[in-house]
């Protein structure tokens, strides 16, 4: 395609991620390098149905006057990237000076709560996304092999995992997996152990959302891999046949080579769906044991009853630089192919 | 015939409850928690709505919309049902409206002690008291001749009791779950050791000291005894692990107890369930619960007719003897003519032994979200006590400093 179609082709969809995705990133940035001014507090008399008391409150006529001055906040440059739940630079010296073993600091480290959910986040992925790869490679070549009168309800059967909405499906098998659930109950037994819950521990409920991931993100790979068999020419196959080629050597030297290309997309997706993992703990009730970057975010914005835009704006910007970071080597991988190629 | 008689009476008597109330215009919104003594509250408002334009928007996530939406001008809700916790935020915020000229004019009936005044002005009219108390099985207790706990080192040797009986696994609940349920818990025995929030007059934290361990330390104990799944309870779960039998002790809010003892479920269970006070813990006089009131406040962005029509709508609710004589299960009303019943012994005896209302600082919304998330850890044996409650002030001071309070 011409460069100069593409722009035109281009030019609607640019401008609708300009204005729905660029300018709110921008703002997002903007807000995280602000906070709060300084709470102007008086101590005044509180009465209620209990009694009275003195208490503590912002002084609205004074605070109103700055806020209205500056009304984003007091530049805080990089202090909430900084802070202690965020990258916690000076809480990371000091236990680099304290601890006497690495096991001790990086114990101390994992305890801060960005690298704590930062360590779920990262684990997640890196175990989610190759066993989404290749179980929806698998689930294709096999359904590719099936006769074509029952391939449809089949491939159905397939995708329901990825029709069902996330929070639905995870409080699904959060019941199931109850101690009275029809797994956890089965669990129990299977094992003999009366007191076995997949929910109180932290190692289980991490095995039980990553499992989640995987079942709920195969179907994705599936149908793309499925597509992409489509197209894979059948001269070079039935050639490897009559050389005695087994199948497994067929797929390796003919069928992955073909649709490698879209393998690489598949990753790419599925890593930055991954990294913004955040359903499956809400659905779990799992906030105790698993947090991510995305739940930071969003216990930020709703747990408090104060609302702190500053620390969710940091943490946004830092998961967006995380999953560039994530997807940096792919991506240059597929550039200086595409310079080679041209 | 008799249905006639009846629509007859309410036809008379009805419009002439409802002619005192003679709104004529204003648009009336009200954000609400969703529980059934909230839905007769603002039922009872809307009776005498008149000809004025009535919404509410029932749900228990009113928290997360309320400061967005007041914030917002005009603001999308006239009123905001809030409690001494939430309305802290939109005071901070300056999104409510002093009620004085209101309540002067209007607020016939409104006893003095509903009032809520802060720095000499009326910011909110509650209506009813809400506290955790305790909750017992008598049946089970009788059988293993257990006195009723009154304190929570009687609540362990009690369910330690049940526990060695092989009646129940897991006797205790209560709502742990992992955030804002898990703080309430760590507030409410915090307090009943005594222990203060924050150095006196400043937002420093200080809660790392020997009240905040034995605090932990009585959590985990209590914890040891309840349903492993215990961080994924809220109350609603823990209400259902009591209606299933499982459970022989358990904290729970006050305003809980309609739908525990109503005719749903195992009327066996339902029967043996019995009301107390809150428990004290270590040796204290006041009891490890904080007491809470619900009452109504105003939008400050929105028109003075909509909030003076919202004001005569609530408060002929919050002066109504006849929804408080109909409704006396639901709730522990504050509205004068109220006769408390069995149900709400709770409260009553938390007043009585002056349990103390939660701390209605501006900062304090912070410290409950910092130690909702930080002492999961210890509960999980995962970091000492000391550690977590360190960890809890670090939280605080970074998310403090954010907010301008350090």
């Amino acid at each position: 395609m011409p460069n100069k179609t593409f722009f035109w082709f281009f030019l609607p969809t640019g401008l609708a991620m300009i204005l729905f995705i660029g300018l709110p990133i921008i703002s997002t940035g903007i807000q995280s390098f602000y906070a709060q001014h300084d709470q102007v507090v008086k101590e005044v008399k509180k009465c209620d149905p209990f009694g009275c008391t003195v208490s503590i409150v912002v002084d609205q006529e004074k605070t109103s006057k700055i806020r209205e001055e500056k009304p984003l906040g007091k530049f805080n440059g990089f202090g909430t990237y900084v802070d202690r739940n965020h990258l916690a630079i000076e809480e990371i010296g000091k236990f680099w000076d304290e601890t006497n073993t690495f096991g001790e600091f990086v114990d101390q480290v994992t305890n801060l709560p960005f690298y704590k959910a930062l360590i779920f986040t990262l684990t997640y992925c890196l175990f989610v996304t190759p066993n989404v790869l290749l179980l929806g490679f698998i689930i294709a070549l096999s359904l590719n092999a099936v006769t074509r009168r029952i391939r449809g309800p089949l491939i159905f059967g397939t995708i329901l995992p990825m029709i069902v909405t996330p929070l639905v499906g995870s409080l699904v098998l959060f019941w199931m997996i109850d101690a009275e659930g029809i797994i956890g109950a089965n669990l129990q037994m299977l094992m003999d152990d009366p007191y076995l819950s997949l929910k109180s521990s932290k190692t289980l409920t991490w095995i039980t959302i990553i499992i989640y991931g995987i079942w709920h993100h195969s179907p994705f790979a599936f149908v793309v891999f499925y597509a992409a068999l489509q197209t894979v020419p059948q001269e070079p196959v039935e050639a490897a046949i009559i050389d005695g080629a087994s199948r497994w050597q067929r797929v390796r030297h003919i069928v992955l080579p073909h649709i490698y290309p879209v393998v690489t997309f598949v990753a790419l997706i599925s890593l930055m769906d991954n990294f913004r993992v955040f359903e499956p703990i809400i659905g779990f009730s799992a906030e105790g044991s698993a947090q991510s970057l995305s739940w930071l975010i969003y216990d930020n914005l709703v747990n408090e009853e104060v609302i702190l835009f500053g620390s969710a704006a940091a943490t946004s910007m830092m998961t967006i630089v995380g999953i560039a970071i994530l997807l940096a080597p792919v991506l240059i991988r597929t550039w200086k192919e595409f310079r080679t190629a041209r | 015939m008799k249905k006639i008689l009846i629509s007859l009476l309410f036809l008379l008597f009805g419009t002439s409850v409802y002619a005192d109330c003679n709104i004529k215009s204003g648009s009336i919104n009200i954000l609400a928690n969703d529980f059934p003594a909230l839905r007769t509250f603002v039922e009872t408002a809307k009776g005498c709505k008149g000809s004025a334009d009535f919404k509410v928007t029932h749900s228990s996530e009113h928290n997360k919309i309320a400061v967005p939406a007041l914030t917002a001008n005009p603001s999308e809700f006239s009123a905001r049902i809030a409690a001494n916790s939430s309305i802290v935020p939109l005071m901070n915020q300056d999104l409510i409206r002093p009620l004085d000229d209101l309540v002067k004019k209007y607020g016939k009936g409104i006893q003095d002690s509903q009032l809520i005044t802060i720095d000499g002005k009326i910011m909110a009219v509650a209506f009813m008291a809400n506290t955790q108390h305790l909750y017992y099985r008598e049946d089970v207790l009788k059988e293993l001749g257990i006195a009723v706990p009154k304190t929570y080192e009687e609540v362990v040797a009690a369910s330690e009791k049940i526990r060695a009986s092989g009646k129940m696994q897991y006797p205790y609940a209560a709502a742990y779950k992992a955030g804002w349920n898990l703080a309430e818990e760590f507030v409410n025995m915090y307090i009943g050791h005594g222990g203060e929030f924050f150095k006196a007059g400043t937002a420093q934290p200080s809660i790392n000291n020997a009240k905040g361990v034995a605090t932990l330390n009585m959590l985990k104990k209590l914890a040891g005894l309840s349903n492993p799944d215990y961080l994924t309870h809220d109350s609603e779960a823990i209400k259902v692990e009591w209606e299933s039998g499982n459970v022989a002790l358990m904290t729970l809010w006050a305003s809980r107890s309609g739908t525990l003892l109503d005719d749903d479920g195992d009327a066996k269970i339902t029967a043996a369930t019995k009301l107390t006070g809150p428990a004290t813990v270590a040796g204290g006089n006041i009891p490890a619960a904080t007491l809470w009131w619900d009452g109504f406040t105003l939008a400050k962005n929105r028109s003075d007719a909509d909030a003076e029509a919202t004001f005569r709508a609530l408060a002929h609710a919050a002066a109504n003897k006849k929804m408080v004589a109909d409704a006396a299960d639901q709730a522990v009303w504050l509205i004068e003519g109220f006769k408390p019943g069995p149900k709400s012994i709770g409260v009553i005896e938390a007043v009585k032994m002056k349990a103390k209302p939660y701390p209605m600082l501006p900062q304090m919304g912070l410290m409950h979200g910092a130690l909702g998330s930080e002492i999961v850890e210890f509960l999980q044996g995962k970091e000492s006590a000391e550690q977590a409650l360190k960890d809890v002030e670090a939280a605080y001071m970074s998310k403090a400093k954010e907010q301008g309070f350090l």
